[in-house]
């Protein structure tokens, strides 16, 4: 950048308004350029950072999914010819089964609960509300391995504690791993355990930006709590609703570490690969076999592909469905 | 808080069934964490009991012992690891987000509106989906199995970015911000003296929750260390796939993992549960 050493002198005698010192006349063209430049300074180790590690990764995965690409050898140009062959694979079909599954069955009971559980935290005369929201929002402070590890033991066959307790019911034990519907409950299981209190707090908060006055007014009218539930709560309560639904979307599609810990990192997600979700054949398909990362590129778009439709189709449903 | 009036005080009592599911809720949230730390603390073939055991016993010592000293997992290494990685990853996700909120929320510049709303937009990306190309281009950088790799790619974050402009927005009077100018402060002085402190609250509350998520990451150090160094998450993993008939073992391991947080958590809670709620809103 060239600074001012390099011009010429205002000519002397010349009536000028700025006759300043030349040492200020420095300090105050440095602090234009100052503030002129440096925002775009301050912001650059964001996009910097984005570039390298966000963005380009992702424009690479594109590429590559259109190619043979081998990680440690060629590349050879295949255009579409992955995402014709995933079309066709059954296993990547069993993974979205699998993944849809789990991800209907964590995410209806669990956002309920979290309606159900925020509905009441937000009572105004609640005491030791402050308890009950650290007490409800603990589980996500645990590591989802830790999480999976627990839970696996808690759902083992001969000597878990869950089947133990099925036991006192009269409920003969469940192999946890050995059948589909099963071990999505037990995964689903974990995800809930985590996530509840979360979403818990992010629907209370939704709902204290409620105006109270709405309530009394509602109250004056004759409507009882679970009346002023449906027709104040829910309605007003329907953007933080669908910043919910889509973060659950975001997260329950890419569901990983729960089936891959609960299996003993088993990628193929049980012996009949009953539990396989998509982000795991993404990983067999590539990082477990690199000769294959071209088409496992094709999976990751697939499964982006899908985030992108759940999540605007969950849009278009809330929006509708609760005016 | 609002008041209430006397008569819809009746209205809003909070009735005993309130109380009862929300106490089922929490006892829910705490029991595999507490049945963690009783397993943690017993022999292992206490797990074959029935009833399970209900109370904590003495052998935590000699499991956590056994975890340290395993060969294969690492566990010290990874807690050092995780240490490093979470403190570094944290501090510089609190000073570019501080700085970049700064520029966003207090200075003028072309394009602040559209840069701005780019940021925004990464946020919606789920990262997964670059992860084969970044594994291979942490190859081309000699960056496997190395911690580089873990931490470099999330030293800043557009979540990071996002909620400190929004808090300087609001908490940072642009009176003062002239008032330094005047007083012939550089950006970078109005930043560092004014800006920063103002920003303290909201500093530690994503400080908080990076530290939380960096130290809980699970994907991506899994694909890209190995068990000779891993992060702490790695090496449980490595544990629970090898041992997991040593329930004991495995779970004094997980308790280590898992007791810094929840005291972070039972120090820092109330700001932390505040921080996701205001950001909600928010957003």
């Amino acid at each position: 950048m060239s600074l001012s050493a390099t011009q010429a002198p205002p000519s002397r005698g010349a009536p000028h308004r700025h006759a300043q010192p030349k040492r200020h006349r420095f300090s105050t063209r440095l602090a234009r350029i100052d503030l002129k430049y440096s925002p775009y300074l301050y912001i650059a180790p964001f996009f910097v950072l984005f570039a390298i590690f966000g963005f380009y990764p992702m424009v690479w995965t594109l590429w590559m999914s259109l190619h043979d690409w081998d990680l440690v050898g060629a590349h050879t140009f295949i255009g579409l010819d992955n995402y014709t062959a995933l079309i066709k694979d059954e296993y990547f079909w069993n993974a979205v089964r699998n993944t849809f599954g789990m991800f209907f069955l964590a995410t209806i009971p669990q956002l309920l609960l979290a309606l159900f559980l925020a509905n009441l935290l937000n009572r105004p005369l609640l005491r030791m509300r402050t308890f009950f929201r650290m007490a409800i929002f603990v589980p996500n402070v645990v590591s989802v391995a830790a999480v999976a590890i627990v839970f696996g033991m808690l759902f083992q066959r001969d000597f878990g504690v869950i089947n133990w307790g099925l036991d006192l019911v009269g409920i003969s034990p469940i192999d946890w791993r050995q059948e589909r519907w099963s071990s999505w409950t037990a995964i689903s299981v974990m995800v809930d355990w985590r996530w509840t209190g979360y979403n818990t707090l992010i629907l209370l908060a939704g709902m204290q930006a409620i105006p109270r006055d709405l309530y009394e007014a509602a109250a004056i009218d004759g409507a009882g709590p679970w009346r002023q539930f449906w027709t104040v709560t829910l309605p007003m309560l329907r953007p933080t609703f669908i910043f919910v639904v889509i973060l659950s979307t975001i997260g329950g599609l890419q569901l990983f570490v729960e089936p891959l810990i609960f299996n003993n990192g088993n990628i193929l997600g049980g012996t009949q690969r009953e539990f396989q979700t998509v982000q795991m054949y993404m990983f067999e398909k590539s990082i477990h076999n690199l000769s294959t990362a071209g088409y496992g590129a094709a999976v990751a778009w697939a499964l982006f592909l899908m985030i992108v439709i759940v999540s605007v189709l969950n849009f278009l449903i809330t929006r509708r469905s609760v005016k | 808080m609002t008041t209430i009036s006397a008569g819809s005080r009746r209205l809003w009592r909070t009735s005993p069934l309130t109380y009862i599911a929300l106490i089922l809720a929490v006892l829910s949230s705490l029991y595999p964490l507490y049945y963690m730390f009783v397993i943690a603390t017993r022999s292992n073939d206490a797990i074959n009991d029935t009833p399970p055991p209900f109370t904590p016993a003495g052998a935590f010592g000699h499991n956590l012992g056994r975890a340290l000293d395993n060969e294969t997992a690492n566990l010290l290494q990874g807690v050092i690891n995780s240490i490093l990685v979470s403190s570094v990853v944290t501090v510089s996700v609190v000073l570019t987000g501080s700085l970049a909120g700064f520029a966003f929320a207090k200075l003028r510049f072309r394009g602040r509106n559209a840069l701005l709303l780019f940021v925004v937009g990464t946020m919606m990306v789920p990262t997964q989906l670059g992860i084969i190309p970044l594994w291979s281009l942490m190859q081309d950088f000699g960056w496997y199995d190395s911690l580089l790799a873990v931490t470099v790619p999330f030293m800043t974050s557009a979540f990071g970015v996002f909620m400190m402009r929004q808090y300087a927005s609001s908490a940072v009077s642009d009176e003062l911000i002239e008032a330094a100018r005047i007083d012939g402060c550089s950006t970078w002085r109005v930043y560092w003296n004014v800006v920063l402190p103002a920003l303290r609250p909201a500093a530690a509350v994503l400080g908080l929750l990076t530290f939380m998520q960096t130290w809980n990451e699970f994907v991506w150090p899994f694909a890209i260390l190995s068990s000779e160094n891993p992060t702490l998450q790695v090496s449980l993993a490595t544990l629970s796939y090898a041992y997991y008939t040593d329930y004991s073992m495995v779970f004094a391991a997980t308790a280590v993992g898992t007791v810094p947080l929840i005291v972070v958590f039972i120090l820092f809670g109330r700001q932390i549960i505040g921080g996701i709620m205001e950001g909600a809103v928010k957003a």
